[in-house]
């Protein structure tokens, strides 16, 4: 297939497009953007900076856990450092960094020049970064949350829990809750209107299923979480009695409330990045991944399974067992579909022709890993078992093995991926190569140990252990594992810095991939296609070659929408050109609305309500002006082909 | 088969002898013997599911190809399906085989059929165990603290409650775990079948010192058992020219109890007979004088957070107090 | 073949049909405020099926204003009904206008005539379990209608200013909004008020 445009390029139109979609110069332009893949990369940045944030927390409790009977941390600094650091990677890394790839990428996976609501795309990201900021602001005051990223009641009921801490972790998961939610919607909206002419449901790259299925969930998840810190901010401030037993309160109403937003969150923080292996993986096989349409549904089933385990975060409550064992099974029942996307991966190398390029390692690790977390997840899925499992390091391995393993390696290895589209360069191979080795040996060896040391009964949440439990000699090994890993995640850094500066420079498809974010050059142009593509197939550049179909995706003429900023509206399953959508251009609403939300909760945290009220006026006229219809006018239709 | 698991549990240090206390591979009791074969069993089949995916993984990276085109792979995916398909058959007859071993398992631990020979209400405290032995006769109930003495071989009902935070009431080596919560009473049964000392952990974050919330469950023969509760039932006397006790009721009964003096403080453990007991502190210290006394003093370094503040008595007290608790046995 | 030609030589510019971009924003914004709903009347019932004793602890609640006041607050939905149709059928700003204001009025007695309730219950915030979770879920959705009222009026000033119609949909997704609030009401005032009476 030839290249879209490889000989006379349309200049004029080049040029119309280039100046209505290019974000504006300088200061304002950095706060005003709504450009897709500039927000894509903060939400990556951004993420990675509280990765580093939330590793260093982590390295420090190693420190102090790696001999038993240390005492160079205290207990309360312990506390906010397991609190921060689960609360870093769970809130402000895993989602926000998938939030990332899936903005900068879906437009272009799907042939569109951007999301359904780029100014909400904009405040999602400003919100996610406030909200950040916010939950660190208790750090330097030494009131960061102490009590987990779960806050169970009546530990962070104000008897027993006085300080800010508290107010900082309910108030900053209500604040980082509006970005996930709008964030959702933009996600959930754009798929429904913003593809390309062909790119019907059954061609969509399973990172768009994971993605969307995430994003459907989210919409239906946020609000519990954002309930039960609601209500515990009113039992600390206002003495009502929603957890307090004295006045007929429920302990375990937060346990069913917020777990029934965490189960589904951990898969939201997964399936996305699976999508990327099911995506990124196959290129490294040289062929279409095997099972799409079972990976696919696998995928959704998996999130609809998620709603109905909650539970089994609640097996040592005490409820009654016929409850727990209803949970238990379906427990074991959502490793169905993730059994089905292991084997369709291992049969994607299996039948395919695997180049054993860093990107690859990634990918093939992360499906050892996945397997490692998925086993230890089945025997915690069993309520006896669990009996014994829970609250112990096995639990602790469990987690490090699904989040790092089914989130950190595909990121990386999506990074390694998409770096040439991100930025126009190309990571160093050999360096890439020794990341790899060095991260999953520093990985398996800070992480295995602890399924050990859980197995003989070493309790989780602990700052310090007594000698002669059997702890010792793991607990140094999974120390030195995680500075080993660390030291993994320098070399990515390093790698980053010197290939955005002298890295070899990247073509439009390095990879040679199929899917058509490889159509445009690297980086792409702000307006992404030049013209909209019409989409034959799942695999629009390898269509020549697997000649799978006589149908051939037109890439290199068609509908240039150049007059104004716009792309084309399509219907939601058959992707049917239906309208013509006008998206906006610069503004600073976003970034002034998002400061505004922050006063607001700056001014509940300390409890003072002119903030409050100055915060929540602002947030309202930002609104009205961002809402307000400009004069009805333009044609009812426009032209598209000319 | 039993026999071969414990060896390698214990050349691992899974076995929960004196390697690894909190072990419950190494069961001590029914419930606990139920539990470590589920757990033993599904530990194998992770293991082997493990072993398989890495072979697959490593035979698909691996086996010979023809030599290198340039053509796309694809093509007939119909064999791989139908191999995706048989997998994921297989792995839920498995899934299904552990779910039933699961309920099967649970029910038999929670079924409370034979009836509890003995009754203990534990409370939950910042950073403590509060335990009341039941009895019929209530002339011979009485209250102790971190230690809970049980006769072999006798199902002992726990009644489960929490002063204050959630904490969870677990001793590995007999039973699975229990939270207690405010407002609540649960109930676990642990039952010990070879004489010995079992320890016991709280298994839920509590606060500060929530990694020193330990307990031991002391399991003896019935009639040392019998011997013991007589002996709980003694009340201390009031020795006016005793200085230890003087000591102890000036600077720790409003805290502490002792029966039979007029130390009636709750907040604290129950000290009634606190020199049998093996550890200070739930589990923080040997139970020696010189812990004991470096205890009192230092207590905020050795448990920092604890409600209890360090004293810091001339040493003239401390010696004298530290004498008084240990011969209360 | 896919070619060019797939595509209609023209377009409809978006925001005409129902199914445009903001029609479905408005659905997930909708979905996502409808949930949370949901995890609070759960959070009722799981509070009620805990406390022994009778929920509410005080007896089924008074419906002396809340039944009238649920009829205004339905009033108004049909009020606003009434000049969005008037508006899309013979294009009357009047109507419109008209029709707003008094969906407005009959919105904010609604607050009113709620805020008349609460201060004349038997119970503070803080009483026990139940009074936090009646004037939580009463609250929040009062929250919502105060919303609705902001939305109310920023379409009355819109429509004066001539900005509604043509391809903007903001009149139709501001009323579903109003629309979703008062069907939320009917399962909130079943609830609180009905439920306890069966």
């Amino acid at each position: 297939m030839a290249m879209p445009f490889a000989e006379s390029p349309p200049a004029r139109e080049r040029d119309r497009l280039l100046e209505t979609w290019e974000t504006a110069p300088g200061l304002y332009g950095w706060l005003a953007t709504v450009d897709h893949k500039r927000i894509g990369i903060r939400y990556m940045c951004t993420a990675f900076f509280f990765l580093i944030a939330g590793g260093v927390e982590a390295l420090a409790m190693r420190v102090q856990l790696a001999e038993a009977n240390l005492h160079l941390i205290s207990p309360d600094a312990y506390a906010q450092l397991f609190s921060m650091h689960a609360i870093t990677m769970i809130f402000l890394y895993a989602l926000p960094v998938l939030s990332g790839f899936s903005n900068f990428l879906w437009p272009l996976l799907l042939g569109s020049r951007d999301m359904a609501f780029p100014r909400v795309n904009a405040l999602s990201y400003w919100v996610y970064l406030c909200a950040g900021v916010f939950f660190y602001a208790g750090v330097p005051l030494g009131r960061a949350p102490n009590a987990g990223w779960f806050s169970f009641v009546p530990l962070t009921s104000k008897p027993y829990n006085p300080g800010l801490n508290i107010d900082v972790f309910t108030l900053g998961i209500i604040f980082l809750g509006i970005s996930t939610v709008v964030g959702s919607a933009n996600f959930v909206v754009t798929l429904l209107r913003c593809r390309a002419p062909g790119m019907s449901v059954n061609r969509l790259p399973i990172l768009v299923w994971g993605t969307l299925t995430a994003s459907v969930a989210n919409l239906f998840a946020v609000p519990a979480v954002s309930l039960a810190c609601f209500m515990l901010w009113l039992d600390r401030h206002f003495s009502t009695n929603f957890f307090t037993v004295s006045g007929g309160g429920q302990t375990l109403l937060w346990q069913h409330l917020f777990w029934a937003f965490g189960h589904p969150w951990v898969y939201a923080l997964v399936l996305p990045a699976m999508g990327i292996v099911s995506d990124a993986l196959p290129v490294f096989c040289r062929r279409p991944l095997v099972g799409y349409t079972l990976v696919a549904i696998s995928t959704v089933a998996t999130m609809l399974i998620g709603f109905g385990v909650w539970v089994h975060h609640m097996f040592a409550t005490g409820l009654p067992v016929v409850a727990l064992s209803f949970f238990s099974a379906a427990s074991f029942v959502i490793a169905i579909p993730s059994a089905i996307a292991v084997f369709a991966w291992i049969a994607t190398i299996w039948t395919g022709r695997p180049r054993f390029d860093t990107p690859f390692l990634f990918f093939a690790g992360f499906v050892l890993l996945f397997v490692i977390g998925g086993v230890s997840g089945f025997m915690t899925a069993s309520v006896a078992l669990d009996w014994q499992l829970t609250q112990t390091y096995f639990i602790v391995a469990h987690i490090h093995y699904v989040l790092l393993g089914m989130n950190v390696f595909p990121v990386v290895g999506g990074i390694y991926y998409w770096f040439p589209k991100f930025t126009g360069r190309i990571l160093d191979e050999r360096l890439g190569k020794w990341t790899f080795w060095v991260m999953f040996v520093g990985f398996n060896l800070a992480f295995f140990p602890m399924h050990i040391v859980g197995l003989i009964g070493m309790p989780r949440r602990v700052y310090t252990y007594p000698a002669g439990m059997g702890f010792d000699g793991y607990n140094l090994a999974s120390s030195i594992g995680a500075f080993i890993f660390a030291f993994g995640t320098l070399l990515l850094l390093i790698n980053i810095v010197r290939s955005l500066q002298s890295g070899e420079r990247a073509g439009p498809n390095p990879w040679d991939a199929p899917t058509l974010e490889w159509s445009t050059p690297s980086p792409p142009p702000p307006y992404n296609f030049l013209a909209i593509p019409i989409v034959a197939s799942r695999h629009p550049l390898w269509e020549d070659r697997l000649k799978e179909t006589d149908e051939r995706s037109v890439l290199a003429s068609g509908v240039f929408l150049d007059e104004g900023k716009k792309t084309l509206g399509v219907t939601a399953l058959d992707a049917e050109a239906d309208a013509v959508i006008s998206m906006p251009g610069d503004s600073l609403l976003p970034v002034i609305l998002a400061l505004a939300i922050s006063l607001v909760f700056a001014g509940m945290l300390v409890t003072n309500w002119w903030a409050v009220g100055l915060g929540a006026a602002v947030v309202l006229i930002t609104l009205f002006l961002w809402t307000t219809p400009v004069v009805a006018s333009g044609p009812e239709r426009e032209e598209v082909r000319g | 088969m039993k026999r071969l698991c414990a060896a390698i549990g214990a050349a691992l240090s899974l076995g929960g002898c004196e390697a690894a206390p909190l072990g419950y591979l190494g069961p001590a009791g029914p419930a606990a013997r139920v539990l470590a074969s589920l757990g033993w069993g599904l530990l194998i089949i992770s293991a082997v599911v493990c072993l398989i995916v890495l072979a697959l993984l490593i035979f698909a990276m691996a086996r010979r190809r023809p030599p290198e085109d340039s053509t796309l792979g694809g093509g007939n995916d119909r064999a791989a399906i139908r191999w995706i398909i048989g997998g994921a058959g297989f792995s839920t007859l498995v899934l299904l085989g552990a779910a039933i071993w699961t309920l099967w398992a649970a029910q038999t631990v929670t079924n409370a059929s034979t009836p509890a020979g003995l009754t203990i209400d534990v409370t939950g405290h910042q950073w403590w165990w509060e335990a009341r032995y039941q009895s019929d006769d209530r002339s011979r109930e009485f209250t102790t603290a971190d230690e809970l003495v049980i006769p072999v071989g006798v199902p002992v009902q726990v009644n489960l409650r929490s002063n204050d935070v959630i904490h969870t009431f677990w001793v590995p080596r007999l039973a699975g775990k229990t939270d207690t919560i405010p407002g609540v009473t649960n109930r676990t049964r642990i039952q010990a079948d070879k004489p010995g000392i079992y320890r016991g952990q709280c298994s839920e974050y509590c606060g500060l010192e929530h990694a020193h919330m330990a307990f031991f469950v002391v399991a003896v023969a019935r009639d040392r058992f019998n011997a013991w509760w007589d002996r709980q039932l003694q009340a201390a006397t009031y020795e006016p020219s005793n200085q230890g006790q003087q000591v102890f009721l000036d600077k720790c009964a409003a805290c502490h109890a002792v029966r039979g003096l007029s130390a009636g403080g709750i907040l604290g453990p129950d000290l009634s007979h606190f020199g049998s007991r093996k550890t200070i502190g739930a589990g923080a210290l040997e139970n020696t004088p010189e812990n004991l006394a470096y205890w009192i003093d230092h207590t905020q370094i050795v448990k920092p957070g604890a409600k209890m503040p360090s004293l810091d008595l001339p040493s003239d007290q401390v010696k004298s107090v530290v004498d008084y608790l240990e011969r209360l046995k | 073949m896919a070619d060019v030609s797939y595509i209609p030589a023209n377009l409809p510019t978006e925001g005409r049909g129902l199914r445009s971009t903001g029609w479905w924003g408005m659905l997930c914004l909708i979905a996502t405020e409808a949930i949370l709903f949901a995890y609070l009347i759960f959070s009722y019932a799981y509070l009620g099926a805990q406390t022994p004793g009778p929920w509410p602890p005080t007896g089924p609640p008074s419906m002396r204003l809340a039944g009238p006041d649920t009829i205004i607050l339905l009033v108004s939905s049909f009020t606003l009904l009434w000049g969005v149709l008037a508006f899309e059928r013979r294009r009357s700003r009047v109507a419109l206008a008209i029709a707003l204001a008094v969906t407005w009025i009959l919105g904010a007695i609604f607050v009113a005539i709620q805020g008349l309730e609460w201060r004349d219950k038997p119970f503070s915030f803080d009483s026990n379990s139940y009074s936090a979770i009646y004037f939580t879920l009463t609250g929040v959705h009062m929250a919502h209608v105060v919303f609705g009222l902001l939305i109310l009026a920023a379409l009355f000033v819109w429509s004066l200013m001539g900005r509604l119609g043509g391809r903007h949909q903001h009149l139709t997704l501001g009323a579903y909004y109003w629309h979703f609030v008062d069907t939320v009401w009917i399962v909130v005032f079943i609830t609180i008020y009905l439920v306890p009476r069966l």
